[in-house]
């Protein structure tokens, strides 16, 4: 199988680019390609675990109700869906970036690297793709 | 009190993740708590106002993603008495059909955006 690597940049509950990286990463885990993904610079605060539901007084829906979606959570089923379909699936944040914006505390499976660590992963990949940030 | 007019121009930003629009929201928000508020839909967000949307079905591995509600969100924003506009040249340029429009939408034309801004005391463009 393939191994495709991919460089995401915005930052949650900010761009629709978002939804559209965790959509191709869980379509390549379930064709059961491997995935590297380096977040750079906001992008580094998906995986950050400090993350919390709220309940919506605009929407009249209580915490369970609104069961607001953090992106944490749909990283760490990344990692459960990359786990049941055996296929590595690799969430590398730049050190720098996190530790700028004090998201050290990450999701479980997350590691740190640096643009070296992309441009290492952009050179031995089948596929690459970065979706910058406008 | 102030009468304000939110102009939003960006679409499914982040509906995903905050499972609404947040320039809608905010302008809810301030409609609920007592603002003389309306909207202004311009550009791609004049989708905002069409029936029938539905982003259900989203799922990232084991996780089921909800999605936004904008038919919803739009419709209590008309039962809150929030005023929702939308130009009839960035319905065309899209291919939308005043048909589609959610009832209580007030479509006009883009020459009469001066006097709509006219009427109001607060712009805030989104």
């Amino acid at each position: 199988m393939a191994k495709i690597t991919l460089g995401i940049m915005d930052p949650p509950y900010e761009s629709a680019n978002t939804t559209t990286a965790f959509r191709l990463i869980d379509c390549a885990l379930r064709k059961g390609h491997e995935v590297f993904v380096f977040c750079y610079e906001g992008a580094t605060a998906l995986g950050y675990s400090g993350q919390k539901k709220h309940a919506n007084a605009v929407h009249g829906s209580s915490l369970e109700e609104e069961d607001h979606p953090n992106p944490k959570e749909w990283i760490a089923a990344l990692f459960r869906l990359a786990g049941q379909r055996g296929v590595k699936l690799t969430w590398c944040n730049c050190g720098l970036c996190v530790d700028e914006r004090g998201v050290e505390n990450q999701v479980e499976g997350a590691c740190r690297g640096s643009p070296v660590s992309a441009w290492n992963n952009f050179e031995d990949a089948s596929g690459a793709l970065l979706i910058g940030t406008n | 009190m102030a009468k304000y007019l939110c102009i939003v121009r960006s679409a499914y930003r982040a509906t995903i993740e905050e499972q609404d629009d947040p320039a809608l929201w905010f302008t809810h928000a301030m409609g609920s708590a007592g603002a003389d508020v309306s909207v202004l839909l311009r550009g791609d967000a004049v989708s905002y106002a069409t029936k029938g949307q539905d982003a259900r079905g989203l799922q990232f591995g084991d996780c089921a993603v909800k999605g936004p509600d904008i038919p919803r969100d739009i419709r209590s924003m008309l039962d809150a008495k929030i005023a929702v506009y939308v130009t009839r040249e960035d319905l065309s340029t899209r291919g939308i059909d005043e048909a589609r429009l959610a009832i209580g939408i007030r479509a006009m034309n883009e020459s009469a955006i001066g006097e709509l801004v006219g009427g109001f005391d607060r712009i805030l463009a989104f």
